[in-house]
């Protein structure tokens, strides 16, 4: 039998493949589809202090081999997630991750202690790469300075696995990717969306009620295999692979490029089982090239 | 009823009007119980610009041959592509998605009003009325005689009332001019079709104490609520299209 289990920090991964955030709901939405225990952690949708409506309609423009969106982080927030949400993610038998956002550092600090106090959850991935809000999320994620102060500030009210995730709207990756390691993160993810847009010539108005919006799906996966690489080499904390991830194959890329795991997001939208068929491809693969371990091709390029 | 992803069979696909057609699909298990209102996505392979599925209406069921049957007009690359399948090809479909059409609880007159590819919905919600003793009736709005439709099976719900934009058949202008409105009161109207015809059974229906529902088609990634692409914006906030709807009462819609 071959080993999936990974490590990120003091968290331990039954296999490599989790549902990125924004794109798993709760996970309960999955329940009709399959265990949702059965991935290696669930990243749920991001959270924020207060609750948020979100950006006005039209949200979303399919584009070529992948999708922009402007969702602006809807949700209900901190306290709508503690009594409503925790008391059912926390019951998964998975690794249950929140996905943090605000808009000053006193935010994200204030929901980070929230968070703390929930002791079911073992991971917080700190979102400072959302492209869809005015104030906050990339604003911190593309300025070495900002981000370093926020992360530095999160770390201190969290003790457990801290996860950064990086905006790949950056001219160098690597330079955010030092920071979040020199200020203690336990493991990086990336990328989150591309900054993009659409025109729609019929009606001659943008495609999004906010112009522009964040690029994900297979297209920007080459970008996101590029970046990972990069980073994997940076940096000696895990890296966590995201960006169009559709298959097996295109797992195992990120894999072979020093991903220790990754996250599967736009992929579950078209078919909602594709996680578990990416888990079930890459045990397939590593049985038929006669590894044991997930782990020994972590990186294998490189070699 | 638990959602599900399954390989549907193409059994048959007929043109109805020059952006019009009917697919027939097979499911390959038993079909579970679906309701008037409901939707299918459909995946459509083979071109990177038909990268997300196509949420498509449920049309009309046939149980006992595991059938549903889609009411689709030509719009982009994506339903142009499914015009072209031939019998025998897969479909590969999550289902069923959605909230459903309400049934009044009271006898009453009922009145389902479809514009264009909207009077999809209406046939599956007037046969299931009629199969609980309900008596509707059928008013169908099209753009000029080469969109119209063949009605014929809406005749078996009920009385069919068209009206066409240029008079070709049918009373000359909209749903809303339609004579029967004037002739006769109803309780509830159901509706789906363009979203100014929408808005405008809307406004008749509130002006003269009418329940009113329709059906919304915004754009969509996932269709069961995980995406919050389709959002509606309504008096309890923004709501999914997917799973909160498609079919709202038109008295919660802010639009």
């Amino acid at each position: 039998m071959v080993k999936l289990d990974v490590v990120i920090g003091a968290m331990k991964l039954r296999n490599p493949v989790m549902s990125a955030s924004g794109t798993f709901g709760y996970g309960s939405e999955f329940d009709d589809f399959f265990d949702v225990s059965r991935l290696g952690g669930i990243i749920l949708k991001g959270t924020t202090m207060e609750p948020r409506e979100g950006n006005p309609y039209p949200r979303m423009a399919e584009t070529p081999s992948g999708m922009l969106n402007a969702v602006g982080l809807q949700n209900k927030g901190v306290d709508y997630f503690e009594k409503n949400i925790y008391p059912i993610v926390s019951d998964y038998g998975t690794n249950v991750i929140v996905n943090v956002n605000g808009s000053c550092i006193d935010d994200y600090v204030a929901l980070t202690e929230r968070i703390a106090k929930l002791d079911k959850i073992p991971a917080i991935e700190l979102n400072i790469s959302c492209p869809n809000v005015k104030q906050g999320g990339m604003i911190f994620g593309t300025n070495p300075v900002s981000a370093r102060e926020v992360i530095r500030a999160v770390r201190s009210a969290w003790p457990r696995v801290l996860i950064v995730k990086l905006s790949p709207n950056v001219t160098s990756i690597t330079d955010f990717a030092r920071i979040a390691e020199e200020e203690g993160a336990d493991a990086i993810s990336l990328i989150n969306t591309l900054l993009g847009m659409a025109v729609d010539v019929k009606t001659m108005k943008p495609s999004l009620s906010t112009v522009t919006g964040g690029l994900s799906g297979p297209a920007i996966r080459p970008v996101a295999l590029r970046m990972v690489w990069q980073t994997a080499n940076a940096v000696k904390i895990p890296v966590i692979g995201i960006g169009g991830i559709m298959s097996a194959s295109d797992a195992i890329q990120f894999i072979l490029a020093g991903a220790t795991a990754v996250q599967v997001g736009t992929a579950s939208f078209i078919d909602p089982e594709s996680t578990v068929r990416i888990i079930e491809g890459i045990q397939k693969y590593l049985e038929k090239k006669g590894f044991g371990d997930v782990n020994e091709i972590t990186g294998w390029i490189n070699r | 009823m638990a959602k599900r992803v399954e390989l549907f069979t193409v059994r048959d696909k007929h043109r109805l009007s020059s952006d019009l057609f009917i697919l027939e699909l097979t499911a390959p298990a038993k079909l579970p119980e679906l309701k008037p209102g409901q939707f299918v996505q459909v995946k459509v392979e083979g071109s990177p610009d038909t990268f997300l599925r196509r949420p498509i209406s449920i049309h009309d069921v046939e149980y006992e041959s595991n059938t549903i049957k889609m009411l689709v007009q030509i719009a982009g690359s994506g339903t142009d592509r499914l015009s072209r399948l031939e019998k025998g090809e897969k479909l590969d479909i999550v289902y069923p998605l959605g909230n459903s059409f309400s049934i009044p609880e009271i006898e009453g007159s009922i009145l389902l009003i479809g514009g264009g590819c909207g009077v999809a919905p209406l046939l599956f919600l007037g046969k299931y009325m009629k199969s609980l003793g309900l008596r509707p009736e059928v008013l169908l709005g099209f753009r000029d005689s080469e969109r119209i439709i063949e009605y014929g099976e809406y005749e078996s719900i009920g009385p069919v009332y068209i009206t066409t934009e240029d008079g070709s058949k049918g009373e000359k202008g909209f749903v809303t001019g339609h004579s029967i409105l004037t002739r006769k009161k109803f309780t509830s109207v159901y509706c789906c079709g363009p979203e100014p015809m929408m808005k405008a059974v809307a406004n008749y229906c509130l002006k003269n104490d009418i329940n009113c529902e329709v059906s919304l088609e915004h754009l969509m990634a996932c269709g069961f609520g995980v995406c919050l692409c389709c959002v509606v914006d309504t008096v309890r906030g923004n709501l999914c299209s997917c799973t909160d709807g498609p079919v709202f009462n038109t008295k919660d819609l802010k639009w």
